[in-house]
């Protein structure tokens, strides 16, 4: 090679070097520009989704009288705590909260237990009917209960359970979506562990509870937060099974204020407050689990 | 796939000559058989007592005459014949059949276009995440709630604004179009986040080099994301598209909050139906009809979905 060609190639790479600096900071700065407007988008979307809480929020903290009067206003006259008060003093929601306590306690504590040991069987023990039974569990994923509900009831007061909390606890222990995520999880536990121990001479329950019980803790704690958030929450089955005022959960409580002759809003949206506030905290607190869980299983 | 293995150790099993080793295996066999009973047994027992007795037991009531007290009386395909000529069956059908349409579309759409936009590294990103999917810890009853106070055609916060832009107020009451979209869009806000989970975990899996490539050829940003990351979200999709309808066709709790069904029978679905004929009018055997077409359409769906799906594998 020449030297003025050598010239010429290092005057041409520079040449290159140059005008790719100059397609970089002009793509620098079109990436800027992007980011920008999807921030701007981003904002007005989230202004979007957080506003139904927002608003809970305000009319809970309002007045009455704001609610009636026809000026557009996106904040409350005035705060008060006057609907807290309120709504305590006129309503047994002491009652209704331990009653969503105690039914959600359960129900996550016996849900965690019979789907885990569900879960352990269909992952990882071989049995005749093993898939049938799984999948005939996993069915009843879209078996919605106003399919089963007048017979579901029945069977509750034939059974005694009508008029207890055990009418809404055993029917809601079992769930596809809590066999599913415990199979799925368990699936993952490799084989050669098992039979590692197996060889030791561990007995199958032993083996369980040593080895596959502490392994599965991140899955206990996905169980647990869908669970207690899907029995903190329930409705449509609650509302047939728990007639009396004195076995009301908190969305019946809700239902039955929005029921009254002139229901009071600011107090139905405090009380509603009162009800979405403890799962927003253990959301915020468990969103890591809650949102692997679902993105590991696709089921909420 | 495990169907499989199974299959072939028993086929070894019974190959192998010694009938010593045979019966072992055979008795090893039976205390597996056991011992999954006994782990999977109280999962099994209760939802063989309250899901699969009460389906079996409605499916018999669907053919009686009950009011939920003393004995249902027989009257064969009864039920079914009156739903033919049921004028608000047909609507609680088209209704579900819409609403499930349309959050369908509503929901994904914007959870895809969301998760695309909070896919990339952005200033706050994180919390606008946590931004959209806090309404899926919102109770269907509270949502219903929320909305009956956005939504009031004389008091909500949505028309005086609209009032306070000059623009005409929206009767969500007296119209019954109108009341089918409130539903609706409290429906996309609590599902929105659920939906834009799912398409985060599928762009996951999507390598960055595919969108290098695809620019240094000159793509567009469109072009890119419409050959290259809705086909490659499809497993998503395919998922998402059988949740939503899952989910959508089984909504009771908002609608029987936020309209009760009404105004008329505008906003009934066949499940506030199948409630209000159990529980208000108490025909609890045309209740279990109802239920019964409700399962078999949801069955139809999933026989269809997994027909569409063979050589995939969902549950895997």
């Amino acid at each position: 090679m020449t030297a003025a060609t050598q010239q010429r190639v290092r005057a041409g790479s520079g040449g290159i070097a140059t005008t790719r600096s100059g397609h970089l900071r002009s793509r620098k700065r079109r990436d800027r520009t992007t980011t920008i407007v999807r921030f701007v988008i981003a904002l007005i979307i989230c202004a979007v989704m957080a506003f139904p809480f927002y608003w809970m929020v305000v009319v809970a903290l309002s007045p009455k009288d704001d609610l009636f009067s026809s000026v557009f206003k996106l904040w409350p006259s005035r705060l008060t705590l006057d609907n807290f008060t309120g709504v305590f003093a006129s309503y047994d929601i002491v009652t209704w909260l331990g009653n969503s306590l105690v039914i959600t306690v359960f129900v996550t504590v016996l849900g965690v237990v019979v789907n885990l040991l569900a879960g352990y069987a269909f992952a990882k023990l071989r049995f005749l009917g093993r898939n049938a039974m799984f999948f005939a569990a996993l069915a009843t994923l879209v078996l919605p209960v106003q399919v089963t509900m007048v017979a579901q009831f029945r069977l509750v007061t034939d059974l005694g359970f009508y008029g207890t909390y055990w009418a809404v606890i055993l029917p809601s222990a079992a769930t596809a979506t809590g066999v599913f995520l415990a199979r799925q999880f368990i699936l993952g536990i490799p084989d050669e562990l098992l039979e590692a121990a197996k060889i030791d001479g561990a007995g199958s329950f032993r083996l369980f509870r040593s080895i596959v019980l502490p392994l599965c803790r991140p899955l206990i704690a996905v169980l647990v937060v869908l669970i207690a958030m899907a029995t903190w929450n329930d409705f449509a089955w609650p509302l047939i099974a728990l007639k009396q005022d004195y076995l009301f959960t908190l969305p019946i409580g809700l239902l039955f204020l929005q029921g009254q002759t002139t229901p009071d809003f600011t107090q139905v949206m405090a009380l509603s407050l009162v009800t979405v506030v403890p799962m927003i905290v253990l959301f915020l607190a468990t969103q890591r689990y809650f949102v692997q869980g679902i993105a590991r299983s696709g089921i909420r | 796939m495990t169907g499989v293995a199974a299959g072939g150790a028993v086929a070894a099993a019974t190959a192998r000559p010694p009938q010593s080793r045979r019966s072992g295996r055979r008795r090893a066999r039976w205390r597996e058989t056991l011992l999954g009973y006994s782990f999977a047994g109280p999962n099994l027992l209760l939802l063989g007592l309250f899901l699969l007795y009460p389906l079996g037991l409605a499916a018999v009531l669907s053919f009686t005459r009950y009011t939920g007290f003393g004995a249902p009386a027989w009257i064969g395909i009864g039920n079914y014949a009156d739903l033919l000529s049921d004028a608000v069956f047909w609507r609680a059908l088209a209704n579900t059949t819409v609403f499930t349409v349309a959050t369908l579309a509503l929901s994904l759409g914007l959870g895809l276009a969301i998760a695309v936009l909070l896919n990339r590294a952005l200033p706050g990103r994180a919390l606008f995440r946590t931004i959209v999917y806090a309404p899926m810890v919102v109770s269907g009853v509270a949502s219903g709630l929320i909305g009956v106070l956005m939504f009031d055609e004389n008091t909500g916060v949505v028309d005086k604004a609209l009032i306070a832009a000059g623009l005409p107020p929206i009767p969500w009451q007296s119209n019954g179009t109108a009341a089918l979209i409130a539903v609706i869009l409290m429906t996309v806000w609590g599902r929105t986040g659920f939906n834009m989970v799912i398409y985060l975990a599928g762009l996951q899996g999507i390598g960055q080099e595919l969108y290098e490539a695809a620019e240094l050829e000159g793509a567009s940003a469109w072009q890119r994301f419409r050959s290259i990351t809705v086909p490659l979200l499809g497993p998503s999709t395919f998922f998402l598209l059988i949740m939503n309808v899952i989910y959508s066709f089984q909504v009771f709790d908002l609608v029987f909050v936020l309209t009760g069904g009404g105004p008329g029978n505008a906003t009934t679905m066949l499940t506030t139906y199948a409630y209000a004929n159990a529980f208000t009018t108490r025909a609890q055997g045309y209740a279990a009809a109802i239920g019964m077409v409700l399962l078999v359409l949801m069955l139809a769906f999933a026989a269809a979905q997994w027909r569409l799906n063979r050589g995939r594998d969902v549950t895997e």
